[in-house]
């Protein structure tokens, strides 16, 4: 699954552009995506079938296994891209090499940005008109928006436990714990399912949790995601433990560590729905229709 | 001149003094604040006390850590300064940071999970590292009984550090991306162990290598003075040298086991304490493995204080304070 998604939670916390895209002319047939995310949204709203290759991190939908891989965002595959005969490339705005020999192949592309759970959509409605799928888009990020406005909309009034959100840590040990700063979809994720993060006033998409800090900010709940190949090989129901050590944690004392596996946790594309609806049946159990 | 005794108890007890001093300060300062009295108050059950577990759990076994690793790394810089008779030789200059780095990061990243006479995996590789890399280094710049040759050293040591590094981002390379990013983040230090299981672990490792560094001291006076001296002083040469190369790469592969490479301790701290004891290496070795500890508790505050809660990694600290003064003891060195 996507290990571009985690990799952009570190490394895109300086993302500054949202989206660009280079010149328009007719619709792309034959799209090459980097960006999981992404591949999730064309398949989404129909345009699947015009993917013609993805990302070494692609794993969803099951449709994605058929496509021919082209690398990610570190070692794209150059030869392999141009052999697909592409007339448009989803690229990380990052990718400036791939872009330069793109440009001089005349391939378009389509600069990605990640950044916070609104541009989500925003990406989706100009992914969307770039293609040509314009509608479809502006319906399917419409009803992204909605669904996410009617998991805030039950929770309001509830009250919100401060709780802390790891994305990231050794196995069966709290060592090298990173969990979702003020900053980026996670966070927005877990302020629309009802949480206050305990990270809120570090105003970066991660944070490197110190045993100190753990103790310090006091998380009321603790989630802990779980993602790729790991949630599948792990018996989560025993990385619980973990936390015990640090009975001092309201979470620990009154139980309310959480283990969710699931991709849709790091992929920023039309599944965040259905992970922020995760979240929000973890904090306030019954209180989501 | 005092006689040796008085002056090794005078300096055992200022360097003693100020790592009690660093032991007692470093727990209690923090990017919390705690009480005192509350960590100690016996009356409030430990899992309700969040003063006792935040000294208790999140400081002192780093403070614990600090100590360990900055007395290791320190011993073995003063260990293979005398070795290798030249200022510059330490477990980062001679590629033997690297080879340990090379050895945990094979550990790490390939889940090896084995253990021999009690020792688990990823301390073993990394003192196999540690060896390897000394070894190859020390067998080129003493090979053909020309003696050690210095050039030969550093180049050796700065060859094997680039080779080593190579295969380290090799294995980086293989790896999965989270891997990738966590075997990074290692490469920085760090001493947020989170319990003291990776201290106990590898603590036998450190009683036997301090032990066998008690016992070189003279051989090491004699043989910085030159190997053929040391010989017609009736230091077996060869042997003390052997003693020498496993305990200082045994020091180095448990301190980089723990922690992750940390730069500069083994340069910094023994020519630090050159200046105030001179350089007789019975009272070198001690003050500098205590020495040692102190800089490193003080390079781990800083990391976790400074900018919390925003956590920096140590070996940032101890490069950028290190880094200078080794600019330093070159211009002062060649004037």
């Amino acid at each position: 699954m996507s290990m571009q998604a985690r990799c952009r939670v570190w490394l895109s916390a300086a993302a500054v552009v949202v989206v660009t895209t280079t010149g328009s002319t007719a619709p792309a047939q034959r799209i090459v995506s980097l960006i999981p995310a992404v591949t999730e949204m064309l398949f989404a709203i129909g345009d699947g079938p015009r993917i013609v290759g993805v990302s070494s991190y692609d794993q969803f939908p099951p449709e994605v296994s058929r496509l021919v891989r082209v690398g990610g965002l570190l070692d794209p595959d150059v030869e392999r891209i141009l052999s697909l005969r592409p007339d448009l490339v989803v690229l990380y705005n990052t990718q400036v090499e791939l872009k330069q020999r793109l440009d001089r192949a005349g391939i378009e592309y389509y600069s990605y940005e990640h950044r916070a759970l609104p541009d989500i959509t925003t990406t989706l409605r100009t992914i969307g008109a770039r293609i040509g799928s314009a509608t479809r888009a502006n319906a399917a990020a419409d009803g992204m928006e909605g669904a996410i406005a009617a998991i805030r909309k039950s929770l309001s009034g509830v009250p919100r436990p401060r709780t802390l959100l790891v994305f990231e840590r050794d196995r069966s040990s709290l060592r090298n714990v990173y969990a979702s700063g003020g900053y980026g979809f996670l966070h927005d994720m877990l302020e629309a399912a009802g949480g206050t993060n305990v990270f809120a006033d570090v105003r970066r998409q991660s944070v490197e949790v110190s045993t100190e800090m753990m103790l310090a900010r006091k998380p009321d709940v603790i989630i802990e995601l779980w993602y790729g190949d790991l949630a599948r090989e792990l018996d989560l129901s025993r990385q619980t433990q973990a936390w015990n050590i640090l009975g001092s944690v309201p979470a620990v004392r009154n139980h309310r560590v959480y283990e969710l596996a699931g991709d849709e946790f790091v992929v920023p594309g039309p599944r965040v729905v259905a992970a922020t609806r995760r979240l929000a049946e973890t904090l306030h159990p019954g209180k989501i229709k | 001149m005092r006689p040796i005794r008085a002056r090794l108890a005078i300096t055992v007890a200022g360097f003693g003094a100020l790592l009690l001093v660093a032991l007692v300060v470093a727990p209690v300062v923090g990017s919390t604040a705690i009480s005192l009295p509350r960590v100690f108050d016996r009356s409030i059950p430990f899992a309700d006390n969040l003063d006792a577990q935040i000294f208790f759990i999140a400081r002192l076994p780093r403070v614990v850590a600090a100590t360990l690793v900055g007395a290791s790394l320190a011993a073995a810089g003063v260990v293979f300064q005398a070795l290798l008779r030249n200022p510059l030789a330490t477990p980062d200059t001679l590629g033997v940071s690297s080879g340990a780095a090379l050895g945990a990061m094979l550990a790490i990243t390939f889940h090896l999970d084995f253990k021999i006479a009690g020792l688990p995996a990823i301390p073993l590789a990394s003192f196999a590292g540690s060896l390897f890399a000394l070894a190859v280094v020390y067998a080129l710049a003493t090979g053909r009984r020309r003696g050690l040759s210095t050039t030969v050293l550093l180049l050796a040591g700065v060859t094997m550090t680039g080779f080593l590094s190579a295969l380290t981002m090799f294995t980086q390379y293989l790896a999965n991306f989270t891997d990738t990013f966590r075997t990074v983040r290692w490469l920085m230090g760090m001493l947020d162990v989170g319990s003291y299981q990776p201290i106990v672990t590898v603590l036998p490792m450190l009683v036997v290598s301090f032990a066998m560094f008690a016992t070189l001291p003279r051989a090491l006076d004699l043989i910085s003075l030159g190997a053929d001296a040391a010989a017609a002083r009736g230091v077996n040469v060869p042997r003390a040298e052997r003693m020498a190369l496993v305990s200082a790469s045994l020091a180095t592969g448990a301190a980089v086991s723990i922690s992750g490479p940390i730069a500069f301790v083994g340069l910094v701290v023994p020519h630090l304490v050159r200046l105030f004891v001179g350089s007789d290496h019975r009272l070198v070795l001690p003050a500098s493995a205590l020495f040692g500890a102190v800089f490193l508790i003080g390079c781990d505050l800083v990391a976790r204080a400074a900018f919390a809660p925003i956590e920096l990694p140590v070996g940032i600290i101890t490069a950028v304070i290190g880094g200078p003064f080794f600019l330093w003891l070159l211009v002062r060195s060649s004037r």
